[in-house]
C-alpha cells in the first residue's frame, strides 16, 4: 500500500478560486518525490494539504492508511505532530531559542524533549558545535540544516520540504541536497515542492503542476 | 522546554511585557488601595461625622415619655454622678465624647428673661475604673467657634452670637441677673440654638435652679456601624429580637445597641438616637463605599482593555512564530498555556509591584481625606489575587481567540 494516496483532490478557495482540481497521485514508502511547477500552480496549497496545515475540499488524501479528509482539527495537528516532518523556504526557528532548543521543542509537543538525541539529530546535519547558538548567529544554510533536523528528531514518515533551498546560495544548496540524499539513501520518505529544475532532478520522480493541475 | 520558551519570549520581548506588568500594577494599585479604604473607611466616616455633634441624646425616662405621648416639657433629672457610667458599657471605646446638660432660664435685672444652660466645657473626670479624662462640648462640638475663652469658673459665661447681639453685650461685660452676675468670657457661634442661649458651668446651673447633682440630659457622640434591618428591627423593640440576634445586635455598634447599653447604666434613663445623623451616618457611609467600589472596578476595566491591547499586539506580532509552533505539532491548547502563562507572570509581577504602592496610596489617601493612617486590611490581598486574575483572563480573551484562529498554512506560507 502507498504511504500517500490522493484521489481527485480539489481545493477550491471561497467557492471561486480552484487552486487544484482532480488531483491524483501517490507516493510509496522510500520514495522521493519532487512537485513542480510554476507560480501559482497549487504547489503550495498541495503541500499544505499533504502536511495536515489545510483541508481539500474535495476528493481523499490518505496518508499511512488515514483518510485526511474525514478528520477534524485535532486530529490533523495529531497527524502533523507524529507522521510528518516539516523544512520551510524560510527555515521558521524560534527566535529566541538556540538551535538544540530548536529541535527540542518539536520534541516537547510530540513527547518528552531529550537533549542527547537532538544533539544526534544536529550532528546529522553536521551543526553539533553551533548547538547553542541563537538563529540570528547561524547562517542561512545552517538554520535551514537546524530546520532539517527538527523535521527528522520525531522519525516521521514523512519529511516535506516545501523550497528547502530556495533561499541558500549554491555551496549551501549542495550541503542541504547531501543531506536529503543521505535520508533517502536511509529509507525516509520525502516529498520536496520546488520551482527548481536543478532541484526536482534529484528526486526520483517528478510531478509538474500547471494551473492547479497534474501537467506530466 | 516549556519554560525555556516562557522565559526567553518574556526575555526577548522584554518591553511589551513590561507594559503589560505595569498596566497592571497601576490597576491593582488602584483597586487594592480603594478596597483597604473602603473596608477601613466605616470608622475613618464616623470620626468625620462625630464633628458633627451628638448622635444619642439621654434624657430622663418619664420626661422622654411625656414628652413623646402628651408633647409636655416635665421637670425629671438625671443623676450627675452616673456620667461616668456611660464608660463603662460594652462599646466604651466607641463613645468618643458626651456632656451633660440642664436647661433652665435667667431673669435679668430688667425683668427680661434669657434662655441658659449649664454643662461641662473641659471637666476633669475621674471613671468608675480610675481613669481620668477630659469631657465637655469642647471635645465634643469641635465647630463651635468661640470669641474669647470658655468659662473657667462658675463666675463666667459664654453667649450666643444672636443674643450677645441683642442684649449689646461684649467679651469682657458684665451679665446682671435677679441671682447674681456673670463676667462674658466668650461669645459662641454655632449655629445652632445655642447661638441664642447663655452658657455656664454645670455646677453653677445647679445652683440657679437649686437642683444640686442633677442634669437635664446628656448629648452623647459615638462611633456608630451603619444601620441595616437588625439594627431597625431592634431600635423598634429589642424584646422582638431573638436570642441570637439580640448577640448579634448587642454585640455590634448599631446606635441602637449603644444607647441600649447606656440604658442599662444610666438609672431611669431613655437613650435615644439621633435619627437624623445616625441615618446620614449610613448613607454617606454607603455612598463613599459605592463610590470606592466604582472606581476599583473602572480601574480593573481599564487595566483588563489595557492588558487586553497590549497582548493582542504581542500575539499578532508573534504570529509567525505560534504559527510554527501549531505546525510542529502544538494544540491550540497548548499554545494559550503557553501564552496565558507568560501573560500571568508579566501580570504577577505587576500585581505585586502594584500591591506594594497600593499599600502607600491608601496612606496617602487616608492621611489626605481624612487625616489618619488605613488599616491595611489582610483580605484585600486575596480579593486583588482573585480579580487580577479575572482582569488578566479577561484581558486575554481576544488573544485567545486569535490563538484559536490562527492557522499556520497562512502564517508560514501563505494558502
Amino acid at each position: 500500500m502507498a504511504l500517500l494516496e490522493l484521489k481527485d483532490v480539489s481545493m477550491v478557495y471561497n467557492g471561486k478560486v480552484r487552486a487544484l482540481d482532480g488531483i491524483n497521485f501517490s507516493v510509496e514508502k522510500g520514495e522521493w518525490v519532487a512537485i513542480m511547477g510554476p507560480s501559482g500552480s497549487g504547489k503550495t496549497t498541495l503541500m499544505n494539504i499533504i502536511g495536515c496545515m489545510d483541508k481539500a475540499t474535495g476528493g481523499e488524501v490518505i496518508l499511512d492508511g488515514i483518510d485526511l479528509s474525514d478528520v477534524d482539527a485535532d486530529k490533523l495537528t495529531e497527524i502533523r505532530r507524529e507522521k510528518i516532518g516539516m523544512v520551510f523556504q524560510q527555515f521558521h526557528l524560534v527566535p529566541y531559542l538556540t538551535a538544540v532548543e530548536n529541535i527540542m521543542v518539536a520534541q516537547y509537543y510530540h513527547g518528552l524533549p531529550d537533549l542527547n538525541d537532538a544533539m544526534t539529530e544536529l550532528k546529522r546535519v553536521g551543526l553539533e558545535d553551533r548547538a547553542n547558538h541563537l538563529p540570528s548567529q547561524l547562517s542561512g544554510g545552517e538554520q535551514q540544516r537546524v530546520c532539517i533536523a527538527r523535521a527528522l528528531i520525531n522519525y516521521p514518515v514523512l519529511i516535506l520540504a516545501d523550497e528547502p533551498t530556495g533561499n541558500l546560495d549554491e555551496a549551501n544548496q549542495n550541503l542541504v541536497m547531501k543531506i536529503f540524499h543521505e535520508l533517502h539513501a536511509e529509507g525516509h520518505t520525502i516529498i520536496t515542492v520546488t520551482h527548481s529544475p536543478d532541484v526536482g532532478r534529484e528526486a526520483q520522480r517528478c510531478i509538474v503542476l500547471e494551473h492547479g493541475r497534474i501537467k506530466s | 522546554m516549556f519554560w525555556q520558551m516562557v522565559k526567553g519570549a518574556l526575555i526577548r520581548q522584554k518591553n511589551r511585557f513590561a507594559l503589560i506588568a505595569l498596566t497592571v500594577a497601576l490597576g491593582v494599585s488602584l483597586a487594592a488601595a480603594m478596597l483597604n479604604v473602603m473596608f477601613d473607611v466605616g470608622d475613618k466616616v464616623n470620626q468625620e461625622l462625630k464633628a458633627y455633634g451628638a448622635n444619642i441624646t439621654v434624657t430622663p425616662k418619664n420626661s422622654a415619655l411625656l414628652k413623646d405621648v402628651y408633647g409636655l416639657e416635665a421637670h425629671e433629672y438625671l443623676n450627675e454622678s452616673d456620667l461616668g457610667k456611660i464608660k463603662t458599657i460594652f462599646w466604651t471605646n466607641n463613645i468618643v465624647a458626651f456632656a451633660p446638660k440642664l436647661d433652665g432660664e435667667l431673669t435679668l435685672v430688667d425683668g427680661s428673661k434669657i434662655p441658659a444652660a449649664g454643662t461641662w466645657f473641659n471637666h476633669e473626670m475621674t471613671l468608675p475604673t480610675g481613669e481620668t479624662l477630659s469631657i465637655g462640648v469642647v471635645e465634643m462640638k469641635s465647630w463651635w467657634k468661640i470669641d474669647g475663652s470658655y468659662p473657667a469658673n462658675d463666675t463666667e459665661a459664654l453667649i450666643g452670637q444672636k443674643l450677645a447681639a441683642e442684649k449689646n453685650l461684649h467679651v469682657g461685660d458684665t451679665l446682671k441677673y435677679t441671682g447674681g452676675e456673670f463676667k462674658i468670657s466668650g461669645i459662641l457661634s454655632g449655629g445652632g440654638d445655642e447661638d441664642n442661649q447663655l452658657l455656664v458651668n454645670l455646677s453653677a446651673m445647679q445652683k440657679i435652679l437649686n437642683v444640686p447633682g442633677k442634669i437635664g440630659s446628656i448629648e452623647v457622640s459615638a462611633i456608630t456601624t451603619p444601620e441595616n434591618d437588625l439594627a431597625r428591627k431592634a431600635a423598634a423593640n429589642p424584646d422582638l429580637l431573638s436570642q441570637q440576634e439580640k448577640e448579634i445586635w448587642y454585640c455590634t455598634a448599631y446606635v441602637s445597641a449603644i444607647a441600649y447599653q447606656i440604658e442599662e447604666v444610666i438609672a431611669n434613663s431613655s437613650a435615644r438616637p439621633v435619627r437624623q445623623i445616625a441615618e446620614s451616618e449610613g448613607k454617606i457611609l454607603e455612598k463613599t463605599q459605592l463610590l470606592m467600589l466604582l472606581i476599583t472596578a473602572l480601574s480593573l476595566l481599564s487595566t483588563a482593555l489595557g492588558v487586553s491591547n497590549l497582548v493582542s499586539a504581542n500575539i499578532m506580532e508573534r504570529s509567525r512564530e505560534l504559527g510554527l509552533l501549531k505546525a510542529i505539532g502544538a494544540t491550540n491548547l497548548g499554545v494559550i498555556l503557553l501564552v496565558l502563562t507568560e501573560i500571568f507572570i508579566a501580570g504577577g509581577v505587576g500585581g505585586i509591584l502594584g500591591y506594594a504602592v497600593s499599600l502607600g496610596l491608601a496612606q496617602v489617601i487616608g492621611t489626605t481625606v481624612f487625616g489618619s493612617a488605613i488599616v491595611n486590611n489582610s483580605a484585600v490581598l486575596p480579593i486583588v489575587s482573585v480579580l487580577m486574575v479575572v482582569v488578566l483572563l479577561v484581558g486575554s480573551l481576544p488573544a485567545i481567540r486569535m490563538l484559536l484562529s490562527l492557522q499556520p498554512a497562512e502564517v508560514l506560507h501563505g494558502r
